[in-house]
C-alpha cells in the first residue's frame, strides 16, 4: 500500500461491502470519499453537519475523535441513530483508521 | 386570484435570498434588470444568516475572513441603490409559462410574481420540518393529529399531546404547553436534553411535580386512529412497547433541507441538484437559470465565489430575455460607478 492511501470498507443498504482506497493527505472526510465512489451517500449540506445524509454506523473498533456538538446536536434530530452512530462528513480520513469499516443507516425523509 | 393576493411584476424574479440571490441583483441592476427575491426564511441571507451568521469564510475574494452575517449585511448595502424588492417567509410553490411567455412563480401564500426571466438561487433546496420514519405518518398530517410546527398553541388547549423530540424546540414547546394542554407527554430517543439547561431543567422539574409524563430511552414508532389520531405506539429501549392515547402527536426534529416543489417544475435534474448548460448556466427551461448550490454540472463546485460568477455570466444572458434585440456593452464599475436603478412608480 503506497504511503498516505488506507483502504476503508462501506457496507451500503444492500448489505455489499464496498472497499475503498483513501488518500489520507487531501483532507478528504468520509462522506466526500463516498460520494467519490459513487456510493449513494447525498451529502446534502457539504459537510457541516446540518443533514445527517451522511450518517454511518461504525463497525470496526477504531478510536474516532469525540463528536463535536454540531455533531452530537444533529444526531439527535436524526433517526435510526444507535450507540455507533457518527455522521460521515466529521470523521477526517487519518492514516490511523486503515481498516475502518462502516455501514451507511437507512434514508430517512 | 385572492383579494389579498399580492402581485408583482418585475425583470427577473430571484428564487432563493441567500448570497448568490443578494448578489444577482448587483450584476443585474448594472444591466438596469430589476429584481424580486422570494425566500422561505423571514430574513434575506439564506443558510449563513440562518444556520452560521457567527461563522468565519476564509474563500471569499479580497475578504481574508469575514463573518458570514456580516457578508450577507455587505450584500444587501451593495445592492441597495437597485432596490431589489423581497417576499419572505414565503415558498416559491408554483413555476408556470404564462401565455406571453413569462414566467409566473406563486408562493405558498398566493402571491404571484411575473417576470420574463427566473434566477434559481435555491441553495440546498428549503429547509423543512424532518420527519420521523413512520409509515403511516402521512394520514395523520393536515390537521388529522400530526404537526411538525406550533402555529397556533391555542389548537392544543385541553387537548391530549405527545411531544418527541429533545432540542430547543421540544422542550420549549413542552413548558408552553404543559399548562394548556390537558396531558402533555414528551418522548426522547435518549436521557441527557441537548436544549439550553435552563429549559432542561424545568422540564425535569415538570415531570418531578407530574405535570408532564417524561419518556426518554424511548421513540414513538406507531400511530393509529379512524380518521384523526387516536394512540401512539412509544418503544422504549429496554422496557418494551406502551400505548399512549393522544389527540396531537408533535415531532419537532428540527429542519432538514430539501428540493421541495422544485423538483416538480420540469427542470432537468441530476442527483438531487439542476443541471445546467455552464455557457450561461441556463437551464432546459427557456429564460430560467440555475446558479449556486442548486446547480450541478461537470466540475461544480458549492462555493459562495463559484455562485457569484454563474450570478454574474446567467445576467449576460437574461439581459437579452429580457430586452430582445437589444444590444448589451459590457463596461467595468471602475469606470461607470454605479448608478442604481430608481423608485419605482407604480403602473
Amino acid at each position: 500500500m503506497p504511503e498516505h492511501v488506507i483502504t476503508v470498507t462501506v457496507i451500503d443498504r444492500e448489505n455489499q461491502p464496498h472497499r475503498l482506497e483513501a488518500p489520507t493527505d487531501m483532507g478528504l472526510n468520509l462522506m466526500e470519499l463516498c460520494k467519490s465512489y459513487g456510493l449513494p451517500v447525498k451529502g446534502t449540506c457539504g459537510g457541516m453537519a446540518l443533514c445527517a445524509s451522511c450518517h454511518v454506523y461504525v463497525l470496526s473498533e477504531h478510536e474516532l475523535p469525540p463528536p463535536s456538538d454540531d455533531e452530537l446536536a444533529m444526531l439527535d434530530s436524526a433517526f435510526f441513530v444507535q450507540a455507533n452512530s457518527r455522521l460521515g462528513c466529521q470523521i477526517r480520513l487519518r492514516d490511523e483508521l486503515e481498516g475502518l469499516q462502516v455501514q451507511l443507516a437507512p434514508e430517512s425523509e | 386570484m385572492g383579494m389579498n393576493a399580492k402581485y408583482i411584476e418585475t425583470d427577473i424574479i430571484i428564487i432563493g435570498a441567500g448570497p448568490v440571490g443578494l448578489f444577482s441583483v448587483f450584476e443585474a441592476g448594472l444591466l438596469k434588470m430589476r429584481c424580486h427575491l422570494i425566500d422561505i426564511l423571514p430574513q434575506p441571507g439564506g443558510q449563513l444568516a440562518e444556520i452560521y451568521p457567527k461563522k468565519p469564510i476564509y474563500d471569499i475574494p479580497g475578504y481574508p475572513s469575514v463573518l458570514a452575517g456580516d457578508l450577507v449585511q455587505n450584500l444587501l448595502k451593495q445592492i441597495a441603490p437597485f432596490r431589489p424588492g423581497f417576499t419572505l417567509g414565503e415558498r416559491a410553490e408554483i413555476l408556470e409559462r404564462q401565455a406571453d411567455g413569462r414566467w409566473r412563480v406563486v408562493t405558498d401564500h398566493g402571491t404571484v410574481h411575473v417576470a420574463p426571466v427566473v434566477f434559481i438561487a435555491g441553495g440546498l433546496g428549503s429547509f423543512e420540518p424532518r420527519k420521523p420514519p413512520i409509515g403511516n405518518i402521512g394520514d395523520y398530517e393536515n390537521g388529522r393529529g400530526v404537526a411538525y410546527y406550533v402555529r397556533n398553541p391555542e389548537d392544543y388547549r385541553g387537548q391530549r399531546v405527545v411531544i418527541a423530540g429533545g432540542g430547543d424546540s421540544a422542550l420549549d414547546w413542552t413548558i408552553y404547553l404543559a399548562d394548556e394542554a390537558k396531558s402533555l407527554t414528551l418522548v426522547h430517543r435518549r436521557s441527557e436534553f441537548r436544549g439550553a439547561p435552563d429549559s432542561v431543567e424545568k422540564v425535569q422539574h415538570l415531570a418531578q411535580q407530574g405535570r408532564i409524563r417524561l419518556i426518554t430511552n424511548a421513540q414513538v414508532v406507531g400511530l393509529s386512529g379512524n380518521g384523526h389520531l387516536e394512540r401512539v405506539t412509544i418503544q422504549h429501549d429496554t422496557e418494551g412497547a406502551l400505548e399512549v392515547d393522544t389527540d396531537y402527536f408533535l415531532p419537532l426534529f428540527g429542519l432538514t433541507p430539501k428540493l421541495g416543489p422544485i423538483s416538480e417544475w420540469g427542470l432537468e435534474l441530476q442527483d438531487g441538484a439542476i443541471a445546467v448548460n455552464t455557457y450561461d448556466y441556463s437551464t432546459n427551461l427557456p429564460g430560467v437559470f440555475a446558479i449556486g448550490d442548486i446547480n450541478t454540472y461537470p466540475g461544480k463546485l458549492k462555493l459562495i465565489l463559484c455562485g457569484f460568477h454563474e450570478a454574474t455570466l446567467a445576467c449576460q444572458s437574461a439581459f437579452k430575455v429580457a430586452n430582445p434585440g437589444q444590444k448589451l456593452s459590457f463596461k467595468y464599475t471602475t469606470v461607470t460607478g454605479i448608478e442604481g436603478l430608481p423608485v419605482e412608480t407604480p403602473a
